[in-house]
């Protein structure tokens, strides 16, 4: 039994040998003076644990944004951070990896069949998660390298009127969306093909996103953090987190005078004045409404998620094979006379198209899932903001909208009271609400 | 559930809850990720067996000149008394002259070895990673040239620009501790 397996064995260990050799047109020569084959450089990639000097300094920077935005209440300090941040994540790094990236990473991981999450990727997912659900958006405040980029060039902040703020943001969670389904998919990562600063941190870019970049950071001198707010697919992950967080920027309600300064300083409309006395409007029919529209998004999901079922194939282009076997199938039709670089390639490896077209239609099937969850995530999204327009919380004193607020500090820096630390941070100490 | 501790309300209770089990998650998902065994950076790398020498490599990569350059494995070349990766397809003598090269950079350097094999050499800072001489030598010889990331140059983008322009789907992430496909292993 033994003797059969290793024969086998070497069998098979001969017709690997045979593979190899008649793989290559030209045999060796046998070289009769003792010829040597050079040495063949090969450098080693940046070391393994340069991976945790990175997650340290996110984590430090994490905790030193924590401390500057919550503890010190420290705008300056804050601003310097952004620099850093730009200079260290962005120029230093070249931009990669970043948090907002790996959401992409996360999804491969997650969905896609032979990706297992590296260590860096999955910590800069979850570090700045983590902190949100304890101090809010502090990752937004001077951590993350795009933000900071923003931050730095806000010059004279204009304000955004409600119904476009609300209007445009729902493109993060599009995205977000998109960004899950084309990496899930391993079609590709829009978020780092897309991403308007890092050709400025890289140096290097197409004309396109020369210009989207450039667009983007003229438009952020005037209107606060623009892709932060209606854009960044992270942002929607720390929006949802962060109302939950222990500690948070406060504008203390126990110091505070009424005088509206926070409020005008804060660039990206975070702070929510206090709320006219309820009674507009009778509870009972408030309550209806609420009813058929917390019944209306089932509706907005199952339409969402069929209406991009029938949008799938359009969807599937995203992936390469799905475009090639397209272009393939145009070109046996005798529909298309040139040939695309891809399908040239393809035909340099003599293999059939039916084995693209399989490979395709394995996309496609992918891609009728992930199209019913995106469109179903649409609809859901849709009809929560909905719902969320139609509850009005009563509020008595100016407050900062934990999900919308990114700790920049400028409130403070605005605020003409010196509130007591156990108030800013809300702790056992601080004076009872009136 | 909470047991009625003192003036828990509901709205107070959520909260805390909800951030408890997001903590509990997210702490739990990052101790899993460091404790994973199995766990490997990536990097990205061409497979030259699905290369295709497009020039793309020379154009797309964010590094000016690219990360991508030529390498050559030795032990696969044939030693072809004509080399097609160095020569062009017609030469007007038997001379190296600069008409007689493919190379564009002039990156290839030819050494004699003995009657009648000659080496040949890619001298790196040169190289833009064009692939000329790798299509040359993949065409008529063993195709002993590949086109490799570097990874010395290589910033190891989440999304390699090479690997979105790649015609033929070659680059890919592969583990950083075997950072390079080779066509002959050793």
């Amino acid at each position: 039994m033994r003797s059969l397996g290793v024969g086998l064995l070497l069998l098979v260990a001969l017709a690997g040998w045979c593979a190899a050799s008649e793989e290559f047109d030209f045999p060796p020569p046998q070289f009769s003076q003792g010829y040597e084959y050079p040495h063949v450089s090969k450098p080693s990639p940046r070391p393994d644990w340069l991976v945790y000097v990175d997650i340290g300094v996110l984590a430090a920077a994490l905790g030193l944004a924590a401390w500057l935005a919550l503890g010190r209440r420290h705008r300056r300090g804050l601003a310097l951070l952004a620099v850093f941040s730009v200079l260290y994540f962005g120029f230093f790094r070249h931009g990669c990896i970043c948090s907002v990236g790996a959401i992409q990473n996360v999804a491969l991981a997650a969905f896609g069949s032979d990706y297992a999450l590296p260590m860096v990727a999955g910590a800069f997912f979850l570090l700045p998660l983590l902190f949100a659900l304890l101090f809010g958006r502090v990752f937004c405040a001077g951590v993350c390298p795009l933000g900071a980029a923003q931050e730095i060039v806000l010059l004279r902040p204009l304000r955004v009127p409600r119904w476009l703020e609300n209007g445009l943001g729902v493109a993060p969670y599009v995205y977000l969306g998109a960004a899950v389904l084309f990496a899930g998919t391993g079609s590709a990562f829009i978020i780092c093909d897309y991403d308007p600063f890092i050709l400025f941190y890289r140096l290097a870019g197409s004309r396109g996103m020369l210009v989207l970049g450039l667009v983007v950071l003229l438009t952020a001198t005037v209107i606060g953090r623009p892709y932060c707010r209606y854009l960044c697919p992270y942002g929607v992950l720390l929006r949802w987190l962060a109302p939950f967080a222990r500690w948070r920027v406060r504008i203390t309600p126990q110091d505070c005078i009424s005088c509206h300064l926070c409020a005008k300083a804060c660039p990206y409309g975070a702070i929510r004045a206090p709320t006219p006395e309820p009674g507009a409007v009778p509870r009972h029919v408030g309550r209806g409404r609420l009813a058929a529209l917390l019944a209306l998004i089932p509706v907005f999901v199952v339409l969402g998620g069929w209406l991009a079922n029938v949008g799938s194939p359009i969807l599937a282009r995203a992936h390469p094979s799905v475009r090639l076997a397209n272009r393939l199938w145009l070109e046996e039709q005798g529909r298309v006379e040139a040939k695309t670089e891809a399908t040239e390639a393809f035909e340099q490896h003599e293999r059939p198209t039916v084995e693209a077209y399989r490979t395709a239609a394995a996309i496609h099937a992918r891609f009728r899932v992930g199209a019913w969850a995106f469109g179903g995530w649409l609809g859901l999204v849709l009809g929560i903001r909905l719902v969320g327009q139609a509850i009005r919380r009563h509020r008595s004193e100016y407050d900062a909208d934990p999900a919308a607020c990114v700790a920049c500090g400028r409130c403070y820096a605005a605020c003409p009271v010196q509130p007591t630390r156990e108030n800013a941070l809300g702790l056992p100490g601080a004076s009872e609400r009136s | 559930m909470p047991d009625k501790p003192e003036r828990l309300t509901r709205r107070e209770f959520l909260p805390q809850a909800v951030r408890g089990i997001g903590l509990l998650a997210t702490g739990g998902a990052l101790g899993a990720l460091a404790t994973r065994r199995s766990a490997g950076e990536l990097v990205w790398q061409i497979d030259p067996r699905k290369c295709v020498a497009c020039e793309h490599c020379a154009t797309d990569c964010v590094l000016s000149p690219s990360a991508v350059k030529v390498m050559h494995e030795y032990r696969v070349c044939g030693y072809c008394n004509r080399c097609f990766a160095y020569f062009v397809d017609q030469p007007t003598d038997d001379t190296t002259a600069a008409e007689n090269q493919r190379c564009p950079t002039n990156a290839i350097r030819r050494s004699f070895v003995e009657d009648p094999y000659h080496q040949y050499a890619i001298d790196e800072p040169k190289c833009i990673g064009c692939g000329i001489c790798v299509k040359g030598c993949k065409e008529f010889g063993n195709g002993s040239l590949i086109l490799q990331i570097r990874h010395d140059r290589c910033v190891n983008c989440n999304q390699c620009a090479i690997a979105t322009a790649c015609p033929a789907q070659a680059v890919s992430r592969v583990r950083a501790d075997q950072p390079y496909i080779l066509r002959r292993s050793g």
